[in-house]
């Protein structure tokens, strides 16, 4: 049973919903995949001792 | 059925008409441009001499493309007024009110801070603020001031489109050198020649929408005469560039063939009189307008081609 009764509005923009919805999963995986690819490669490495002295 | 329940339902399936569905917004983002910055910022990038990650750089093509469509639907908002009244932009989301025009500026805000950000985070800041410059100049200097001041808007205005190529470079180098300033000079040269083509025959409705275009305020035939000397102008650019860094013998060979298919294209529009080109259905300016679309892909895949064979020796002069 759903927690509450299924209006009209809902189907009438369950395409839009839905698109907004896919945009937002797509943007996780970008930061996500980003994120990876600057950890790995060496961007955010802690500092040398040289150039800490 | 009650009398009722059919005015429920016929309001219902107006409503469901009514309603702007995903692929309304998107519309906002002029996908079709949107497919020329892609393709140019692409070329841009893999042209530059630093390697960049797949991933890293599939990311900046992203933004980019998103900073050019957030442009594309302040464009929308700031014109819906003239889009209402020409026939080309009519059934544009928000002349068809499909989209309020509040939503469409949000859209565009929101999207342009975000691939600004996203772009800055993702590549490095001179990439972002290049992003945010040519939104800026896009929407303020092109759309809100020039475009409906002087003929020249399409001439000044044409440099927003030319900017991606140059910011898909400095997101590969963070510098500047005069190679991605050749891939700029050459969409900028080929903006009006390829625009005033298409407002020789759509003219009433850029005449409807009050437009300064230079069919309008300076006539047909300096249109036709603009028209040659800008395609001579991009014919000298265009093959100088072949002996520049991004160019080579693939590019020389697509660019002499192509300038001398666009230059007689060109000289065949300058010599024709309105009366030739009613009785013809202005033949000689749509394929010229058409031929303008491949000129431009195909000299920028010429670009990318050169880069994709320098690893193995073969790009370039070298």
């Amino acid at each position: 049973m759903s927690l509450r009764k299924s209006h009209e509005l809902h189907q009438r923009r369950f395409g839009r919903n839905l698109g907004v919805g896919l945009v937002l999963a797509v943007f996780i995986v970008i930061i996500f995949g980003l994120t990876i690819v600057k950890v790995s490669g060496g961007d955010f490495g802690a500092p040398t001792q040289e150039v800490q002295d | 059925m009650s009398d009722a329940s059919i005015n429920a339902s016929t309001v219902s399936a107006q409503l469901r008409a009514d309603e702007a569905s995903f692929g309304d917004y998107f519309a906002l983002l002029k996908p079709r441009v949107m497919s020329l910055v892609v393709f140019t910022a692409l070329v841009g990038l893999v042209a530059a001499p630093v390697p960049v990650h797949p991933f890293v750089g599939f990311c900046a093509i992203l933004f980019i493309a998103i900073g050019g469509g957030a442009s594309g639907a302040l464009n929308m908002w700031w014109d819906a007024d003239i889009d209402r009244v020409m026939k080309r932009t009519k059934g544009r989301p928000i002349p068809s009110g499909k989209v309020e025009e509040g939503e469409a500026l949000a859209l565009g805000l929101a999207l342009s801070g975000l691939a600004v950000i996203m772009l800055g985070l993702a590549t490095n800041w001179f990439a972002g603020a290049f992003l945010a410059f040519t939104i800026f100049f896009y929407v303020v200097v092109y759309t809100m001031w020039l475009k409906r001041s002087t003929p020249q808007n399409i001439v000044i205005g044409g440099a927003a489109g030319a900017f991606p190529p140059v910011i898909g470079w400095v997101a590969a180098t963070g510098s500047m050198t005069l190679e991605p300033w050749l891939m700029f000079a050459l969409t900028f040269m080929w903006t009006p020649p390829h625009f005033w083509a298409l407002a020789l025959f759509m003219r009433s409705d850029y005449d409807d929408a009050g437009v300064p275009m230079l069919t309008v305020t300076h006539g047909r035939k300096a249109t036709r005469t603009h028209i040659l000397v800008y395609t001579a102008l991009l014919a000298l650019l265009a093959i100088g560039t072949a002996f520049s860094g991004i160019g080579g013998p693939v590019y020389l060979t697509v660019a002499v063939v192509l300038n001398t298919l666009f230059l007689r294209g060109a000289w065949i529009i300058s010599r024709r009189t309105e009366q030739d080109a009613e009785a013809d259905n202005f033949k000689a300016e749509r394929s010229f307008f058409k031929l303008s679309l491949l000129y431009l892909f195909l000299h920028f895949g010429a670009i990318l081609v050169e880069a994709l064979l320098k690893p193995y020796g073969l790009g370039g002069w070298s």
